[in-house]
C-alpha cells in the first residue's frame, strides 16, 4: 500500500500515513513509526530511496524505485493465502454448542445473529453518511458488510443442519472424511 | 423521528394466521406483535416458510389475521367494511414489489399517479403529487417516459415515488430490489431509507442481511414466531478510531 501511494510522486513519511489511513476510509490506524519502518526496509531492499539527507524522520522524501514498481505490480496480483481455513471463534461457539448436552444450539445462534445484524447496521449507517462521496470508506465498508453477511450466512446454514441432525438419527462415520484431508493440506504448507 | 410520543403507523398485536384444517394446518404466524412507527424502517428476515410474506399481507390488509389486531394509523382493520379497507389501503399503503410492477402503456408519471386517480383524485391533483413524489426520489426528468425507457434504477426510483405518492403513511416491500446486482439492491434500501426519514413508516421484507441491515430495526421470524430483533444500535462512529474521528 505505501508502495502505491509512492507510485503516485514522492513523498514524505508523514504523507504517506495519512494518505493511507484517508484512502482505506481510517479504517485501519497506522502508526508512523510503523511507517518509517518499513520505509526503511523498502530502502534496505532497493523498492523505494530517499532524497539523499542522511537523518532519518519527517524530513525524508520517498521516491519508488523502477524494482519499486515492479514489486508492487507483482503484490497487486498475487493472491493472498486463503488455502487454510483460520480458526474461528465463531465457529468454535457453535460447534462447542451443538455438543454441549442441554444447550440450545438454535438460541445461541441466535444471540450471534442479533449481533452481526447490529454491527451491520452500523457499517451500513457508515455508508448510507460518511461512505457516499469517498471511494475508499465505501469499498472497506462493503468488504466488511460482506464478511459479516457470509458469517450470517454460514449461521444460517449451521442452524438448519443443526436442526437437521437432531431430528436424525445419527449415520455411520462415513462423513468425516474431508476433515483429514483438510488438516493434510494445512499441514503440507 | 422515532421518540416515545410517536405515532405507530402499523400495529400488530398477536397476530396469528392458520390455514388449512388439522391435522394439515399450517401455522403461518403465531402470536405476532410489531409496532411501527412514523419514520421508521423495519426490516423482517427469515427463512423462507418463516412467515414474512404473510405478516405484510396481513399488514397491507390484503387478508385478514386468524386471531388478534392488525391496526393502521390507529384503525382497527377489524370488522372495516371492505369498501372502506380498500379506500385505506389506496390512500395510505404503497407497496414496491419485487420486480416493480409499473404498467408499461403509462409514463413515469402517470405510473406514479395511478393510486391516487383510482382513488378519485382529479387528474391535475395526481399528477402534481406524482410529480412531487418522482422530484424526491430524483426522476422528475423522466416524467413522460415510458417504464421501458428507463433504466432500471430509475423504474427502481419511479416504483418507490409511486408507493410513496400522495399522503402514503406505510410502505410495505417484500424483496424490493428482486434481482438487482448488491449495489443497486444497496440503492433500493437507500431511497426507501430515504424515504422514511421524510415520515413514513415502512415494513421491508428480504431474506439478505446487507439490505436488512439498512433499517432501523430488524426482526427475526421463524415458523411463524418473533425470535428476535435488532435493538438501536450505536452510531457508526463507534466503529471508526477513538480520536481519529471527522
Amino acid at each position: 500500500m505505501l508502495l502505491a501511494l509512492l507510485s503516485e510522486e514522492p513523498k514524505y513519511g508523514l504523507q504517506l500515513r495519512e494518505e493511507f489511513e484517508a484512502g482505506t476510509g481510517e479504517v485501519w490506524p497506522l502508526n508512523v513509526g510503523q511507517v518509517y519502518k518499513t520505509l526503511a526496509r523498502m530502502e534496505r531492499d532497493g523498492l523505494a530511496e530517499s532524497d539523499g539527507t542522511s537523518q532519518d524522520g519527517p524530513q525524508k522524501r520517498f521516491r519508488i524505485t523502477r524494482q519499486g514498481e515492479a514489486a508492487l505490480a507483482a503484490w497487486l496480483r498475487t493472491p493472498p493465502d486463503l488455502t487454510s481455513p483460520p480458526r474461528d471463534e465463531l465457529v468454535m461457539k457453535v460447534l462447542v454448542a451443538a455438543r454441549v448436552p442441554g444447550t440450545d444450539a438454535h438460541e445461541v445462534i441466535q444471540v450471534h445473529r442479533v449481533y452481526l445484524l447490529e454491527l451491520m447496521q452500523q457499517w451500513t449507517r457508515l455508508k448510507e453518511g460518511e461512505a457516499r462521496d469517498d471511494l475508499g470508506l465505501a469499498l472497506v465498508v462493503d468488504a466488511e458488510l460482506f464478511r459479516l453477511d457470509a458469517v450470517i450466512r454460514w449461521l444460517d446454514a449451521a442452524d438448519v443442519r443443526i436442526a437437521r441432525a437432531a431430528a436424525e438419527p445419527p449415520r455411520p462415520a462415513r462423513a468425516a472424511a474431508p476433515v483429514p484431508q483438510l488438516r493434510r493440506l494445512g499441514a503440507r504448507r | 423521528m422515532s421518540g416515545p410520543g410517536a405515532i405507530n403507523v402499523l400495529e400488530l398485536r398477536g397476530v396469528s394466521k392458520t390455514y388449512g384444517q388439522e391435522p394439515d394446518r399450517v401455522h403461518a404466524l403465531a402470536g405476532v406483535d410489531l409496532s411501527v412507527r412514523a419514520g421508521e424502517m423495519v426490516a423482517v428476515m427469515g427463512p423462507s416458510g418463516s412467515g414474512k410474506s404473510t405478516l405484510l399481507t396481513i399488514a397491507g390488509s390484503l387478508e385478514d389475521p386468524t386471531s388478534g389486531e392488525v391496526l393502521v394509523c390507529g384503525m382497527a382493520l377489524a370488522g372495516m367494511p371492505r369498501a372502506r379497507k380498500a379506500r385505506l389501503r389506496r390512500r395510505v399503503i404503497g407497496y414496491v414489489f419485487q420486480d416493480f410492477n409499473l404498467l408499461p402503456g403509462l409514463t413515469a408519471v402517470e405510473n406514479t399517479a395511478l393510486p391516487l386517480e383510482l382513488d378519485g383524485v382529479a387528474v391535475p391533483k395526481a399528477r402534481a403529487a406524482g410529480l412531487a413524489a418522482l422530484t424526491a426520489l430524483g426522476v422528475a426528468g423522466k416524467a413522460d417516459r415510458f417504464p421501458d425507457q428507463l433504466s432500471g434504477g430509475e423504474r427502481q426510483r419511479v416504483a418507490i415515488a409511486r408507493a410513496v405518492v400522495g399522503d402514503h403513511r406505510l410502505l410495505l416491500a417484500d424483496e424490493p430490489s428482486g434481482a438487482l446486482d448488491s449495489v443497486n439492491a444497496g440503492e433500493v434500501m437507500r431511497l426507501l431509507h430515504e424515504a422514511c426519514q421524510r415520515g413514513v413508516a415502512a415494513v421491508v421484507v428480504t431474506h439478505d442481511a446487507q439490505l436488512a441491515a439498512w433499517a432501523d430495526r430488524v426482526v427475526l421470524l421463524r415458523d411463524g414466531r418473533m425470535t428476535g430483533q435488532t435493538t438501536r444500535p450505536p452510531g457508526p462512529e463507534s466503529l471508526l478510531i477513538p480520536g481519529e474521528i471527522r
